[in-house]
């Protein structure tokens, strides 16, 4: 069984869950690491393994305040990954009048083959 | 002791909100944003504004961070730079300065004209096709993209210039305006 991941948000890093056994699967919050590329690597890591044992859906929740160009790239590495993942969708959270939120997710939409919602909060 | 008050009369005159100079690390940097958030919130600054600000800074905190070349370490420490936040009757003025290798000045000019040079629509194609580049952060740990961000939030242009130090370094100081106004 592949051990669930949690992590707590801090104020330069965004809270995690990746939860096969009950289906979740989340990063919210501020994502600012000075090494984004060591942040991100357990997460690319877990979503490795978690393809080929993929549950029949995945909608990956991005819920996101604030992220830097360093995370930009690794949030694109992670949906590239979700690409390859069978069933896998993405929710992506903005604020109601953040519309720099907005139009990231919009093009990172444009970016991976992924079906994407967009939600405001 | 005069150089106090004459310090004090220029951030005002200036508007600064906040001065840093120093040493730049993460945990400067959060502790920089926290001072700028919570100095924004005490005056109940608009949210769209605020995130823009934030954003803003955080890209250009790391820029330093990341890219400040220290010159004589015994007397300014190391990546020693200098960070403000003007805060004026219609913007916010973000301003960041430190040293480069004059090697670095051609390059980093070039880049900043191209960023200068393109609408709102050839900024998102620019950050699109840096962001799918293959290959990951450079060893800096940095994605490329930082300027053209700051240029994307800002909807301004960056204002920048270079005043050489001596025939090793240069200083490199970088501008970015955020309208306080969010209707555009």
């Amino acid at each position: 069984m592949l051990e669930a991941i949690y992590l707590d948000g801090t104020e330069d890093t965004p809270k995690i869950v990746l939860d096969k056994a009950n289906n979740a699967f989340e990063i919210s919050g501020r994502s600012l690491p000075e090494d984004a590329a060591e942040f991100y690597e357990p997460i690319l890591n877990w979503l490795e393994k978690y393809e080929g044992q993929e549950n029949p859906k995945t909608n990956f929740m991005f819920k996101l305040e604030y992220f830097n160009t360093a995370s930009s790239k690794l949030i694109l590495d992670i949906l590239s990954k979700l690409e390859t993942i069978e069933g896998a969708s993405v929710t992506w959270f903005y604020h109601e009048d953040d519309e720099d939120m907005e139009e990231a997710g919009e093009e990172f939409s444009e970016l991976v083959d992924i079906p994407f919602d967009f939600k405001t909060y | 002791m005069k150089y106090i008050y004459d310090l004090h009369k220029t951030m005002l005159n200036q508007n600064l909100i906040l001065v840093y100079e120093g040493e730049f690390t993460q945990e400067i940097t959060k502790s920089v944003l926290a001072m700028a958030e919570r100095n924004m919130d005490s005056f109940g600054e608009e949210a769209a504004v605020k995130r823009k600000v934030f954003n803003i800074m955080v890209e250009c905190l790391q820029n330093v961070s990341k890219h400040a070349f220290s010159y004589e370490t015994d007397t300014y420490g190391k990546n020693s730079a200098i960070f403000m936040i003007g805060k004026h009757q219609d913007e916010y003025v973000i301003t960041s300065g430190n040293a480069i290798l004059n090697e670095e000045v051609d390059g980093l000019l070039a880049k900043l004209q191209n960023i200068n040079q393109l609408d709102r629509e050839g900024l998102k194609e620019l950050y699109k096709s840096i962001i799918k580049r293959p290959g990951g952060l450079t060893e800096k740990g940095g994605a490329g993209l930082g300027l053209i961000d700051m240029a994307r939030k800002s909807g301004n242009k960056l204002g920048f210039s270079f005043e050489p130090i001596n025939d090793k370094i240069t200083f490199f100081s970088l501008s970015t305006k955020v309208s306080r106004s969010t209707k555009e």
